[in-house]
C-alpha cells in the first residue's frame, strides 16, 4: 500500500465538487417537481379530463385486466425470443452473402441485396397481413396455418433485413489490414471471416443491434392484427366489453417495462464501447 | 540457389507504377534491407512477396517455386512466410497469446496445449512473458511490435518480411528488437526488411537495396551502398535522410 494521503488542495477540490453535485441534484429535483405539477394542473383543468381519466386511467379496471394482458404478454415474449434467434442467424447469413467475392457468388450477392432493399422498404404491417392472411389462403398442404407462426415469420423476414445491414456495416468497418494480417498467417478466407472479422464486427455493432431488438419487442405487438391473443389483442378484447380503454394503457406499460432492461443494457454496452461522446474506449 | 527470387516484378495502382520490373535475389540465411524514400514501394514489395497483392507482371520464386502462378495455394505459401507489418495489425479482440496461437491451431493443426507452450516460449524470447493475457491495446507500441514479431515467428517460417519494425520504438527498444533480429539471423533465418533507419540497416544487413522509381537502383553490402554509394540518387537520398 502506498502512503499517499490527499493534499490540502486535493481535499478542497473534492469538497468543492461534492458541493456542486449536491446543488445540481437539488436543482434537478426542484425543476422536475415544478414541471410535473404544471403538467398535472394543466391537464387536470381541461374540461374533458374527468372523462379521459375514467376511460383510460381507471385503476380498478386496469387491475382487473392485468392478469389477462400479462398472459398475452407472455406470448409476445416467446415470439420475441424465438424470432430474435432466427433473425440473428438469417441476418448474419444475408450480411455474409453480400460480402462474398468471386463470380460464383454473384447470384447470392444479388439475392441478398435485393432482399434487404425490398424488406427494409416494406411496412412491417403489410408483411404481416400478406403472410398472415395470404399464405393460409393458399391452402397449401403441409404449411402451418396458425396465425402466430406467420406473424412471427413476418417479423423475422423484415427484421432480418435491418439486422443484415447492421452486420454488414460492422463487417465493412473492420480495417482491411486486419484481413491482410490474418491472410498473411495462412488463414483462409473463411477462417479470416470467422476468427478475425466477425468477432470484431459483432462487438462493434452490438449497440445498434440491441436497439433493433428493443423495437422488435414492441413490434411483436403488431401480430395482434392476425387475431393472435398477445398482450395487445387481449387488451382489445377486454376493452370491447365496456369501452374502457384502460387495458390498452396496461398493455402499453407492460411493453415499456419489458423494453427498459434491454434499453439499459444497450446503453451500458454502448457506453463501455465509447459510442457516446469523447474518449474512444476500447473497441 | 537463392531462397527468394524476384524477376521483373511489376505492380501498378491505377496510374501509379510502384514496382517497374524489379529484380532481386535473397539467399537462404541472408538479411536484405530495403531502403528508399517514403512511397518508393518498400511495403508494396513485401506485400507482393507475401501474395497479399497480386503482381501485374513478373515472377516471384520461393525455394524454386513460382508463387505468383495463380494455380498455387496462396494460403499455404503465406503460412510459410512470416510478415510483420508497419502498423503491427494485431487482432484487437484476442489476447496476445491467442494472437500468437491462432495460426498454429487453425492453419497448422497444432494441438492447443502445444501451441500455447510454444507461444509462451516465444513471448519469453521477445520479453513479453508477463503480457500473455493482455489485449493488444493494453500494450505500448514497442510491446505490440514485439508481439507481432512473435506471432510471425511462431510458425517457424522459412522467410521473414519485416516492415519498419523499429519506426515506432524508442532507442532502447530498437536495441532490443535489433538483438532479436540478430539472434534470428544467427539461427539462419532469411529476412527481407525495410527501414528508414540507416544505423539499423548497417547493423543487420548483409546487403542493402536502394529502391528508386520502382527498381533496385543500387544493391550491395552496407559499407558500399550506405557509405560509398555510386549512384547520385542514392547519395542524394542518404544526404537528405542525414540532415
Ligand atoms: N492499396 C493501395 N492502393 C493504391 N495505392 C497504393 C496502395 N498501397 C500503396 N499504394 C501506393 O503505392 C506507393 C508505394 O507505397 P508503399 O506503401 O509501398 O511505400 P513505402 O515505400 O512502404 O513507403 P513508407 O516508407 O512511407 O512506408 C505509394 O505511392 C502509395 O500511395
Ligand atoms: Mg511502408
Amino acid at each position: 500500500m502506498s502512503t499517499w494521503t490527499p493534499s490540502e488542495l486535493q481535499r478542497e477540490r473534492i469538497a468543492y465538487r461534492r458541493a456542486r453535485a449536491r446543488r445540481s441534484t437539488l436543482i434537478a429535483v426542484v425543476s422536475s417537481v415544478v414541471l410535473i405539477a404544471l403538467v398535472a394542473v394543466g391537464i387536470g383543468s381541461t374540461p374533458g379530463w374527468p372523462r379521459v381519466r375514467a376511460t383510460f386511467f381507471d385503476f380498478h379496471r386496469g387491475w382487473e385486466a392485468l392478469p389477462i394482458v400479462a398472459q398475452g404478454l407472455w406470448l409476445n415474449i416467446r415470439v420475441m425470443l424465438i424470432c430474435a434467434v432466427l433473425i440473428v442467424i438469417f441476418g448474419m447469413t444475408l450480411a455474409i452473402m453480400r460480402t462474398l467475392r468471386g463470380p460464383i457468388f454473384f447470384p447470392l450477392r444479388v439475392f441478398a441485396a435485393a432482399y434487404t432493399d425490398v424488406f427494409r422498404g416494406l411496412p412491417l404491417l403489410l408483411v404481416i397481413f400478406l403472410l398472415g392472411f395470404g399464405v393460409p389462403a393458399l391452402q397449401l398442404r403441409g404449411l402451418p396455418n396458425q396465425a402466430v407462426i406467420w406473424g412471427g415469420a413476418a417479423l423475422v423476414l423484415t427484421y432480418s433485413s435491418y439486422v443484415a445491414e447492421v452486420f454488414r456495416a460492422g463487417i465493412e468497418s473492420v480495417h482491411p489490414s486486419q484481413r491482410a494480417a490474418a491472410r498473411s498467417l495462412g488463414l483462409t478466407y473463411r477462417q479470416t471471416l470467422r476468427f478475425v472479422v466477425l468477432p470484431q464486427a459483432v462487438r462493434r455493432v452490438l449497440p445498434p443491434l440491441l436497439n433493433d431488438f428493443v423495437s422488435l419487442q414492441k413490434d411483436s405487438g403488431l401480430i395482434a392484427v392476425l387475431g393472435v391473443i398477445d398482450a395487445i389483442r387481449a387488451a382489445q378484447l377486454e376493452t370491447a366489453e365496456d369501452f374502457n380503454f384502460t387495458p390498452y394503457v396496461v398493455a402499453g406499460l407492460l411493453f415499456v417495462a419489458l423494453t427498459i432492461p434491454l434499453t439499459r443494457l444497450t446503453d451500458y454496452v454502448a457506453r463501455r464501447q465509447g459510442w457516446y461522446g469523447g474518449g474512444g474506449g476500447p473497441v | 540457389m537463392s531462397l527468394l527470387s524476384l524477376r521483373g516484378v511489376r505492380k501498378v495502382y491505377g496510374e501509379n507504377v510502384v514496382l517497374d520490373g524489379f529484380d532481386l535475389d535473397v539467399d537462404a540465411g541472408e538479411c536484405v534491407v530495403l531502403i528508399g524514400a517514403s512511397g518508393s514501394g518498400k511495403s508494396t514489395l513485401l506485400r507482393c512477396v507475401n501474395l497479399l497483392e497480386t503482381v501485374d507482371d513478373g515472377v516471384v520464386e520461393l525455394a524454386g517455386v513460382d508463387i505468383t502462378d495463380p494455380r498455387v495455394d496462396a494460403d499455404k505459401v503465406r503460412s510459410g512466410i512470416g510478415i510483420v507489418f508497419q502498423s503491427y495489425n494485431l487482432f484487437p479482440h484476442l489476447s496476445v497469446l491467442d494472437n500468437i496461437t491462432l495460426a498454429p491451431i487453425r492453419v497448422h493443426g497444432v494441438r492447443r496445449d502445444v501451441a500455447r507452450g510454444r507461444a509462451l516460449e516465444m513471448l519469453e524470447r521477445v520479453g513479453l512473458a508477463d503480457k500473455a493475457t493482455a489485449k493488444p491495446d493494453e500494450l505500448s507500441g514497442g510491446q505490440q511490435q514485439r508481439a507481432a514479431i512473435a506471432r510471425a515467428m511462431v510458425n517457424s517460417p522459412q522467410l521473414m518480411l519485416l516492415d519498419e519494425v523499429t519506426s515506432a520504438l524508442d532507442p532502447e527498444l530498437v536495441g532490443e528488437v535489433l538483438d532479436l533480429l540478430r539472434e534470428l539471423k544467427s539461427e539462419g533465418m532469411t529476412m527481407l526488411l525495410c527501414t528508414h533507419e540507416m544505423a539499423f540497416a548497417r547493423d543487420v544487413a548483409d546487403r542493402v537495396c536502394f529502391l528508386h522509381q520502382g527498381r533496385p537502383l543500387e544493391v550491395g553490402p552496407p559499407a558500399q551502398v550506405l557509405d560509398a554509394p555510386h549512384e547520385p540518387r542514392t547519395q542524394e537520398f542518404l544526404r537528405r535522410i542525414r540532415t
